[in-house]
């Protein structure tokens, strides 16, 4: 298992939702958004996969080339691949909207 | 040629089984009429997990929802199969009992608030075994504290199944639903090949699990009340049914003398036969519905 954190201090789009979308099951995983406590969006992740730091760095990176809202992102991950990965944030975007 | 007509049919039918734990069990309720006590965002998951190397889900697969089933007070408990096998814990078992007790509280001042348990679960989860037991004994006390008062019932849907402690916990529901998909045993095919050999039990040979434990054969032994398909609408109309009816006559696991009488008279020097057994047990008296 192994812990990832990242930073992206350009996301200041305000953000008063939350959002919970997927499944701890195998090759899935769960995401939590919700309002960032301070500015910029900060990402945890949680991963039953170890030595992908770059591929999750890789994945959020073109999220948030997208995405500018303000969240507290929280991943639980029972090894969801990189598509996977992009589907389920999209998927929590559009919950967002709801 | 093909019948397009029939495709779209099955295809809209709206599987059950396809939908998540959090999907099912709010399916069950009148719309808007529900809530989600600690939820996700509540982050009450299990300690026991990381320190294993294994991701934790945020709800520990548990799903407990509050609400109204066809305008009477109901709360649902769902396992989510999909993470570690819906298997309880430590977090997950705490959040079941609690609901019970919550819904017992309720019902003994006078609101009677009815149980769902959506049992998708392979039993104890490995990882806080004995935590996990210890969890299995408050939801079945819970369970027998709450029946008392208002009706528990189990629904199981999946291929996951129902096995091991939270078997003990449907055994002691005033009412189990079944599809045919589903299976219900105190020990999994597996279990029983590993501790008594492939001749005793040959966990690869499925037809021979379903008609052991599938819920067709479960339905028509009399132990369990109502098989019903996979569709979204048929399960939710059946557990309306129940919450509707109220309790049994008298509890499946309260008719003591009939299953003793009935294993007294098993005649265990021939293969028993699951057909058979159909035609021996699925008598009026133990209470099942079979069609």
């Amino acid at each position: 298992m192994e812990h990832i954190e990242f930073e992206y201090p350009n996301a200041q789009r305000r953000i008063t939702n939350r959002a919970h979308v997927g499944v701890v099951g195998s090759g899935d995983m769960e995401v939590l958004f919700e309002p960032s406590e301070g500015a910029g969006a900060q990402v945890s992740i949680t991963t039953s996969v170890n030595g992908f730091r770059d591929a999750w760095k890789a994945v959020f990176d073109r999220f948030f080339s997208k995405f500018d809202g303000s969240v507290r992102i929280q991943v639980n991950d029972a090894g969801a691949t990189p598509g996977s990965v992009l589907l389920r944030l999209e998927q929590a975007v559009e919950a967002l909207g709801q | 040629m093909i019948e397009t007509n029939v495709i779209p049919a099955f295809v809209n039918r709206g599987s059950f089984i396809e939908l998540n734990g959090r999907e099912r069990a709010q399916a069950l309720f009148d719309k808007g009429s529900w809530r989600e006590l600690v939820g996700p965002f509540d982050r009450v998951q299990s300690p026991w997990l990381p320190m294993q190397g294994v991701a934790p889900q945020a709800d520990d697969g548990c799903i407990v929802i509050k609400g109204e089933i066809g305008g009477k007070p109901a709360v649902a408990i769902s396992l989510e199969s999909a993470f570690q096998g819906g298997s309880i814990g430590e977090v997950s078992g705490a959040k079941m009992s609690a609901a019970l007790d919550l819904a017992a509280r309720d019902s003994a001042a006078g609101k009677l608030t009815a149980a769902v348990l959506l049992l998708e679960t392979g039993g104890v989860r490995l990882q806080e075994a004995n935590l996990g037991l210890a969890a299995v004994a408050e939801v079945i006390s819970s369970v027998l504290h709450l029946r008392q008062y208002a009706p528990v019932i189990t629904v199981i849907a999946g291929t996951v199944g129902c096995f091991g402690g939270m078997s003990l916990a449907a055994g002691v529901s005033s009412y189990i639903v079944m599809t045919r998909e589903a299976r219900l045993g105190l020990n999994g095919p597996e279990v029983i090949e590993q501790e008594s050999g492939i001749e005793e039990f040959d966990s690869s040979d499925r037809a021979l699990i379903w008609a052991i434990h599938g819920g067709e054969q479960r339905v028509c032994m009399g132990l369990a009340d109502a098989l019903v398909e996979d569709r979204t609408d048929e399960i939710a109309a059946g557990v309306r049914g129940y919450v509707a009816k109220g309790l049994p006559d008298e509890h499946r696991s309260k008719q003591v003398a009939l299953y003793r009488d009935r294993i007294a008279a098993l005649d265990a020097s021939a293969q028993i036969d699951p057909l058979q057994l159909r035609q021996q047990w699925g008598s009026e008296k133990s209470k099942g519905e079979t069609r």
